[in-house]
C-alpha cells in the first residue's frame, strides 16, 4: 500500500436523513471515514449513533418503517445504488454488535460461515487456515484453540465479543462497525477489544459508537460528536476533546449532560 | 429537603414482635404453598397410577389366549386324487374338526349338542389345519393331534372367567358344555397361550379372533400421511409469517384465522375432509389417505401455532449476527433461525400428532368409525384406527371384547410414548448440535 491509499477516504455520507415511519431520527449528516483511522461516534443516547451506523452497511434495510435518504458511498460507489449487492456490501462492511451475540454453534462454525456463504473457501485446510487467522488477529487463538468445537455461547462475554470481531474479520471486510462494543463488557474484557481495535487499525477502517467518552479519547483518531439526530462537530480526536469549537460538545464532554 | 427528611426518619427496628409476627406469616404462606403444590401433584400422579394401573390389570388377560388339543384325521376322500394345491384349497377342513370332536365327545347326537360342540374351536382353526397341509401334503389320509385354537367359550374357561355373574352379555355355558370343558381340562386338553393373534391379526366379528393390527397399521398409515401434510405445511407457514410476512391487516387477518382454527371443533374438520376429499376430490371413503389429510387439517393450526412461538423465543441478535455477515434473509432463517427454533417446532408437532392419534369425532365423518375386517395394505384402503377400534371394541358386550378394549388402550399409550420419546430424542440431538 502506498501512502496514498492508506489516507485514502473509505466511506463518505453526503446529506445522510433517517426517518422511522414519520420520526427523524437523522439530520442531513455529512461525514468522511478514512481507511486508516478509528472513528469514534459519541453523544448522549437516543441521538441517533447507532441509527446513523447501521446505514453504513444498510442494516436498516432489516427495520420496518425505516427509511434513507442522501448519498453514502463505499469507495466512492453508491451503497443504496442499483449496482450494490446488499449481501456483498454486508459482508465489505462488517458488524459488531453492542451484545455480544455469537450463533448458537461450535466456535469452528461461528468464523466457517462468512466465508462458506460467501463461497470464499470451500476445502477444509483452507477453511480452518481461515479460522485460525481470524481468531489470531482477534487475539483470541490461545485461548480457544483447544475447544473450537465448543459452543460459542459457553464463552465469557469478552471472548464472545471477540469472537465476534474475528467473525467478522473472517470473511476479509474493508470497514467494521462496532456498535458500543464495550458496553456488556467488564474493564479488563473492554482493555482487551481496545488493545484489539488498536492492533486492527490500518488493516481495516473501524467505526466505534461508545458512549464512553475516555474510550473514544483512547482508541480513535476521528471524533464525531451527535446530538439530536444531528452531528454536530467532527474532527480530529484531540481537538475534539481538548479544544471543542461548538459550545454543546463542550457541554457534552464536560459532562454537563448526557 | 432531603436533609430534613432523613433526619425525621426513625430507625427501623428489625427485631420488634410485629415484624416478627410478619416473618412468621411469610414463611408459613410459603410453607402452605408448597403443600399444597405437593398435594395437587400426588394427586394427579395417585390420579394417573391407578388410570394405568386399572387399564394394565384390564388388558392383562387380553393377551392370553386359549388352545384346545384335538386329534384330527385328514380323510383322503376329501382331497381329489391328484391332491392339487386346488384340491387341499377346496377341502372341507370344518368337516375334519366336526369328525374329530364327534370323536372326542361320543355322548353328543343331537344337533343342539353337535352344534354347541363345534362351538369349542374357534373358525380360525380351519386355517391352521390348511396351513398344516399346505406345508406338509403327507398329512392327508393320516391322523394327527393338533392344538388347535380355543373358541370364546374355551378361553373364558381358561381364563376361569366363565359364568362369573355380573358381566353385560356375559357367555353362559350350558351344563353339558360345562361338563365337556371339565373333562378336556382334567384330561390336558386345553392350554394357555400367549395370544400373538392380537397382535398379529385385524378385527373380527368373533372375540377371540379379533386383533389389533389393523387398526394401529390404519393408525400408522394415517398419522404418517398427517405428518407428511401438516408438518411441512405448518412449518412454512410458521416461518413465513414470523419472518418475511409484512405486518399489515391482512396478516393480522390470518393470524387471527390460525388461531380461531385451532379452537375449531374437530368435528368440523370431518365435515370439511368429507366434502373436499371424498365429495370434491372423489377420493376413497374410510381410506387412511383421507383420514391422515382431515387430521391434518386439524393439525396444522397448532403446529403453525407452537412453530411461531418457537421462532419468536429466538433472539433477534442472531439473525441480525448472520444479516450482518452477508447471510441472505433466507440463509439467516434457515442456518440460524430455524435450528434454533426446532426443538420448539418438534415438540409443537408431537403435540398435534399426539391429538390427532386419539381422535375419533373427525373421522365419523369420513367413514372410518366402522367394522374393518382387513389389514390395510395401502393408503387408499378402509381402516379404523386405533381409538377407533377402542371406542367399537368398548362398545362390544363380550367379555373378551371388554379386555381388548383395554388391550387397545395401552397400545395407544404405547404409540403416545414412543412419539413423545422421539421428539425427546430429536431435541436433544439438535441441541448437541449446538
Ligand atoms: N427500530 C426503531 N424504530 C423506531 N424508532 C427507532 C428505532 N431505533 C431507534 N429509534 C429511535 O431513533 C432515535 C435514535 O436511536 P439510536 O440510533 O438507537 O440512538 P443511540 O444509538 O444514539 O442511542 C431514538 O429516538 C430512538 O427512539
Ligand atoms: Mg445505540
Amino acid at each position: 500500500m502506498n501512502k496514498q491509499d492508506v489516507s485514502a477516504v473509505k466511506m463518505t455520507a453526503l446529506n445522510c436523513n433517517v426517518y422511522y415511519n414519520e420520526k427523524q431520527a437523522i439530520k442531513d449528516v455529512t461525514i468522511d471515514i478514512r481507511a486508516d483511522e478509528v472513528t469514534a461516534f459519541i453523544g448522549p443516547s437516543g441521538c441517533g449513533k447507532s441509527t446513523f451506523l447501521r446505514c453504513l452497511n444498510r442494516m436498516n434495510d432489516t427495520i420496518a418503517g425505516c427509511r434513507v435518504t442522501g448519498d453514502i458511498k463505499l469507495d466512492g460507489e453508491d451503497i443504496y445504488g442499483k449496482a450494490m449487492d446488499v449481501v456483498q456490501l454486508r459482508a465489505r462492511v462488517g458488524m459488531v454488535f453492542q451484545k455480544p451475540n455469537p450463533f448458537p454453534k461450535s466456535i469452528y462454525e461461528n468464523i466457517a460461515y462468512g466465508p462458506r456463504i460467501h463461497g470464499l473457501i470451500s476445502n477444509k485446510t483452507g477453511l480452518d487456515e481461515v479460522v485460525k487467522n481470524s481468531l489470531q488477529k482477534a487475539g483470541l487463538w490461545e485461548e480457544v484453540k483447544d475447544r473450537l468445537n465448543e459452543s460459542g455461547t459457553a464463552l465469557s462475554g469478552g471472548q464472545q465479543q471477540r469472537l465476534c470481531i474475528a467473525r467478522a474479520i473472517a470473511v476479509n471486510p474493508e470497514v467494521i462497525l462496532m456498535d458500543e462494543p464495550c458496553s456488556a463488557l467488564d474493564p479488563i474484557a473492554t482493555a482487551k477489544i481496545e488493545e484489539l481495535i488498536e492492533e486492527l487499525r490500518g488493516r481495516y477502517a473501524i467505526v466505534i459508537v461508545t458512549h464512553n467518552m475516555q474510550q473514544a479519547a483512547r482508541v480513535s483518531q476521528k471524533t464525531a460528536f451527535f446530538h439530536l439526530g444531528s452531528m454536530v462537530e467532527y474532527g480530529a480526536t484531540t481537538d475534539i476533546f481538548t479544544n471543542p469549537r461548538k459550545e454543546r460538545t463542550k457541554d457534552y464532554i464536560t459532562g454537563r449532560y448526557g | 429537603m432531603i436533609e430534613d427528611h432523613q433526619t425525621q426518619q426513625v430507625p427501623t427496628n428489625w427485631r420488634d414482635a410485629a415484624m416478627q409476627q410478619r416473618i412468621k406469616k411469610r414463611y408459613a404462606a410459603e410453607k402452605r404453598f408448597r403443600l399444597f403444590g405437593f398435594t395437587t401433584v400426588i394427586f394427579a400422579l395417585g390420579f394417573l397410577v391407578f388410570l394405568i394401573g386399572d387399564v394394565v390389570l384390564k388388558a392383562f388377560p387380553a393377551f392370553t389366549a386359549a388352545e384346545i388339543q384335538l386329534s384330527v384325521t385328514f380323510d383322503s376322500t376329501a382331497f381329489g386324487l391328484a391332491r392339487t394345491r386346488a384340491d387341499i384349497d377346496a377341502a372341507e377342513y370344518g368337516a375334519f374338526i366336526k369328525a374329530g370332536l364327534a370323536k372326542r365327545f361320543p355322548e353328543a347326537q343331537n344337533r343342539t349338542t353337535k352344534r354347541e360342540l363345534r362351538e369349542l374351536v374357534s373358525e380360525d382353526a380351519e386355517r391352521v389345519l390348511k396351513a398344516a397341509v399346505e406345508a406338509n401334503p403327507d398329512l392327508i389320509g393320516k391322523t394327527k393331534v393338533f392344538w388347535l385354537p380355543g373358541s370364546d367359550i374355551v378361553e373364558l374357561y381358561v381364563k376361569n372367567q366363565l359364568n362369573a355373574k355380573g358381566v353385560v352379555g356375559e357367555r353362559l355355558a350350558s351344563d353339558t358344555m360345562l361338563a365337556r370343558l371339565n373333562s378336556a381340562q382334567s384330561n390336558g386338553e386345553l392350554r394357555k397361550t400367549f395370544n400373538t393373534r392380537f397382535f398379529s391379526a385385524p378385527d373380527s366379528k368373533h372375540a377371540e379372533l379379533a386383533g389389533i393390527a389393523g387398526s394401529a397399521k390404519g393408525s400408522l398409515l394415517t398419522l404418517f400421511v398427517t405428518l407428511l401434510a401438516a408438518f411441512p405445511l405448518a412449518i412454512f407457514t410458521a416461518i413465513y409469517l414470523e419472518q418475511f410476512a409484512p405486518k399489515n391487516h391482512l396478516t393480522d387477518f390470518i393470524e387471527v384465522n390460525i388461531n380461531n382454527l385451532a379452537a375449531v371443533p374437530s368435528v368440523i374438520y370431518g365435515l370439511l375432509g368429507a366434502s373436499v376429499y371424498l365429495g370434491f376430490m372423489e377420493m376413497h371413503r374410510s381410506a387412511s389417505l383421507v383420514g391422515g389429510l382431515t387430521l391434518a387439517l386439524m393439525t396444522m393450526p397448532t403446529i403453525v401455532i407452537a412453530s411461531r412461538a418457537a421462532i419468536k423465543a429466538v433472539p433477534p441478535s442472531i439473525r441480525d449476527g448472520a444479516v450482518a455477515l452477508g447471510a441472505s434473509p433466507l440463509q439467516a432463517v434457515f442456518h440460524h433461525v430455524l435450528p434454533s427454533a426446532m426443538p420448539g417446532m418438534l415438540t409443537g408437532t408431537i403435540i398435534g400428532m399426539s391429538r390427532a392419534l386419539g381422535e375419533t369425532a373427525p373421522l365419523l365423518l369420513i367413514g372410518m368409525v366402522g367394522f374393518f375386517g382387513d389389514i390395510p395394505s395401502s393408503f387408499n384402503d378402509g381402516t379404523a384406527v386405533l381409538p377407533v377400534q377402542i371406542y367399537i371394541w368398548a362398545s362390544a358386550t363380550e367379555r373378551l371384547f371388554a379386555q381388548k378394549t383395554s388391550a387397545a388402550i395401552l397400545v395407544l399409550l404405547l404409540f403416545l410414548i414412543i412419539m413423545n420419546a422421539t421428539a425427546i430424542y430429536f431435541r436433544n440431538r439438535f441441541e448437541k448440535r449446538w
